[in-house]
């Protein structure tokens, strides 16, 4: 029966054509198709690697920044304490300095008054004597020759003056 | 679908056909022929017949037989003789091919047939449709660009084959053998699908044709046996079973056996598979002429059958085109693999 003997020129055409065929795919057809595709799979592969990557560096990048930010934050805080410890403490300097510089002056004023007084003192100590004396030759070249009692009195006034104290 | 389209305008035609059937009193239909005349090889492709005249396409003949002579397949249409040939007539030891007029015998006949007339035009389809596939690819810059047009309908497709069944079945080596495989995979399943399609350029049984498949599992017994290891020689020649089932070579034999038997369960099984989804439609159509005499009730009715059980057996025989075309390649995937196995255990 035909139908299950294979017929010699079927065969024969059978064997050109699919070899041709198959020399055609497999040289330019299917290499070609599977080559591309396993690229493009591999390419995807590489760039969800790569995206994971960045997203990672992202992510540390953030958490570096967070970092700075809060240490830049301890410092900022830190000096500003350190700032106005040191203004305090200035402050404080530069009142205990003024203090004792007020302190010097007024001790330095006093004594200048007192010294000032005393000269003064003196000053109008000898003029007293010094109208005293005036006053005293007056007396003594208008009255001298009149009584002894007189004479008495100058004498004692004399020693009064002589052994007054200074002041 | 567009059998579906024939068989809707068939009854029709039939029940309009009882007023002047007494008249010719067609002849009843010769089930054996009808059948066979479509699933068998000719020399002409005949597409139909209207009115008693036959539509067909001329086909070269090539004959060597003392020379190369080449000419019309019309020469030799109804019992014509042209030279010393003519088409052997039904009953005699070569029905349907060319033998000598002088002593029944066949020359060397290399005709380009109607089966060989379909397998150049599925090839040149295939072809064309696989290079335009591989040229999107390299006009293309695939790694920016998904697949577009061709390249989107075929990629899934050479994907799914070429990871699920060919890097499954054959192994780390599969590279060299996935052309081969794609190769035969898409020639079967464009074969397969062509014959379904019920008018030229489609209609012809080529898969569903011994010769077809036995070439197809030459192929892939010579691309098992040819790239084989040392192990897959050693397991057929000196299998690792007791030394007196090797003394007297029991195991080689059945062994050696096994070689050609897979390729044949190959060969049988695609031939099998579709010459019988051909002769059930065919069957199915046949319902509509067998009952054109019975009256136009039964005739009505039973052509509406034949017509669901069309459109069935049409789905029915796209999903076993798919399907053989996966078997014919997962199981040469597989006997390749078999033929490139590494033993797990070395045991000497």
């Amino acid at each position: 029966m035909s139908l299950i003997t294979p017929d010699f020129g079927l065969i024969f055409w059978m064997v050109v054509i699919f070899g041709v065929v198959f020399f055609i795919l497999a040289k330019f057809g299917f290499p070609v198709i599977t080559k591309a595709v396993q690229k493009r799979t591999d390419h995807i592969a590489n760039s969800l690697k790569a995206a994971e990557m960045a997203r990672q560096s992202v992510q540390e990048a953030q958490l570096e920044r967070d970092r700075m930010l809060e240490q830049t934050r301890i410092e900022q805080g830190k000096i500003i304490q350190d700032t106005s410890r040191a203004r305090e403490a200035m402050i404080a300097e530069a009142r205990q300095k003024a203090q004792s510089e007020a302190a010097d002056i007024l001790r330095g004023a006093r004594e200048e008054i007192a010294a000032e007084k005393e000269s003064a003192l003196r000053e109008i100590r000898s003029e007293v004597s010094a109208l005293s004396v005036a006053v005293a030759e007056k007396i003594v070249r208008k009255e001298i020759e009149t009584t002894p009692e007189q004479l008495a009195l100058l004498d004692r006034l004399a020693d009064e003056a002589a052994s007054a104290p200074l002041n | 679908m567009l059998l579906t389209a024939v068989l809707l305008l068939l009854p029709v035609r039939s029940l309009a056909a009882p007023e002047e059937a007494p008249a010719q009193d067609a002849p009843a239909i010769d089930m054996n022929e009808y059948i066979f005349g479509h699933i068998n090889d000719a020399y002409e492709w005949h597409i139909t017949t209207i009115r008693g005249k036959e539509i067909s396409i001329p086909l070269p003949c090539i004959i060597i037989d003392g020379g190369l002579h080449v000419f019309s397949s019309s020469r030799l249409e109804h019992g014509k003789v042209w030279e010393d040939w003519r088409i052997a007539s039904k009953g005699e030891s070569h029905e349907g091919k060319i033998v000598r007029v002088s002593d029944g015998t066949r020359p060397f006949d290399l005709s380009i047939t109607k089966n060989v007339c379909g397998l150049l035009i599925d090839s040149i389809i295939l072809v064309v449709l696989i290079l335009l596939c591989s040229r999107w690819y390299r006009k293309h810059d695939y790694l920016k660009e998904p697949p577009r047009g061709i390249a989107a309908l075929m990629e899934p497709v050479i994907m799914t084959i070429e990871n699920d069944v060919i890097k499954e079945a054959v192994g780390p080596d599969y590279k060299r053998f996935s052309p081969f495989l794609l190769t035969a995979f898409f020639f079967i399943l464009i074969n397969n699908l062509m014959g379904i399609v019920p008018v030229f350029p489609g209609g012809a049984n080529i898969t569903g044709n011994i010769a077809v498949t036995f070439v197809l599992a030459l192929f892939t017994f010579l691309m098992v046996n040819l790239f084989g290891n040392k192990h897959y020689w050693k397991d057929i020649l000196w299998p690792d079973v007791p030394i007196f089932l090797k003394a007297i070579p029991i195991m080689p034999a059945i062994e050696i056996l096994g070689m050609f038997t897979k390729p044949f369960s190959l060969m049988v099984r695609l031939f099998a598979n579709m010459l019988a989804g051909h002769i059930m439609l065919l069957s199915a159509v046949a319902l509509v002429f067998l009952t054109a005499k019975m009256g136009p009730l039964l005739n009505g009715s039973l052509s509406f059958v034949a017509v669901v059980l069309g459109v069935f057996l049409d789905c029915l025989e796209i999903l076993v085109a798919f399907i053989q075309a996966y078997v014919f390649t997962m199981l040469s995937s597989v006997f390749i693999g078999l033929a490139h196995q590494r033993p797990e255990n070395e045991t000497h």
